[in-house]
């Protein structure tokens, strides 16, 4: 296992807004929960610290809970309320 | 086939996607773009997605209700610039009779709201946009010139 975890961090709707971008490559070290990807990638960009500290996320591609372990390579989504129909 | 589509949605080709002669119950539910949010005129809007996944989300609700009610279930949702009366998103669920058909149209359409990454922004009359947050937790207005994007 590497020391280090990069993860692929996903922005969408509000949240890209605030992130001033769709993506960001995170780097963590290891062990790593999805908690611990969102509260680096808060801390990345000016105005990211206004995504909610504990926002619904998706890990690749399917919803998660924040005490999810993330392995290298994963891909992280930070989603909004949804809002469809 | 995708659930995400960028074009007008068809009902009525869902509809025949769905219909057998064993079906003899048919619900359609169409949700459509309203002129007015939160004492707000409404212009228009724009749906955006994480695409990937909300396909596959949309896969796993339609799976789930297959498993709880015999029945066959057509699904799409817009995507992009919509007007006001454009129909955003379609579920038909046709199955022998009413009952299976109506509880399976409403699952379908509950969960999406839920699970589905889908958002909304909407488009004022007075130039402001914003996007949509059902759960009211917060309010993130954007100025009207960096909404072009």
């Amino acid at each position: 296992m590497p020391e280090r975890i990069r993860v692929n961090v996903l922005f969408f709707a509000s949240y890209s807004d605030l992130a001033g971008r769709e993506s960001a490559e995170v780097i963590v070290g290891s062990p790593a929960t999805a908690g611990d990807v969102v509260r680096q990638a808060r801390a990345m960009f000016p105005g990211a610290e206004r995504i909610p500290e504990r926002p619904l996320v998706a890990l690749n591609q399917t919803h998660s809970k924040l005490a999810a372990p993330v392995a290298d390579g994963d891909e992280l989504a930070l989603l909004p309320p949804m809002a469809g129909g | 086939m995708a659930f995400l589509v960028r074009r007008p949605i068809d009902e009525r080709a869902l509809v025949q996607r769905v219909a057998a002669p064993d079906r003899g119950g048919i619900a359609c539910f169409l949700g459509t773009v309203r002129n007015h949010h939160a004492n707000r005129e409404v212009r228009r809007l724009s749906y955006s997605a994480y695409e990937p996944m909300a396909e596959a989300e949309c896969r796993r609700l339609l799976d789930e209700a297959a498993s709880r009610w015999p029945a066959a279930i057509a699904l799409e949702h817009r995507l992009g610039d919509l007007a006001i009366g454009d129909v955003a998103v379609a579920v038909v669920a046709a199955a022998a009779h009413r009952e299976a058909a109506f509880e399976a149209c409403r699952y379908v359409m509950d969960q999406l709201k839920h699970r589905v990454p889908i958002w909304k922004r909407e488009h004022y009359a007075d130039g402001t946009v914003a996007w949509v947050d059902p759960t009211g937790a917060q309010a993130l207005n954007a100025p009207a010139e960096v909404s072009h994007g």
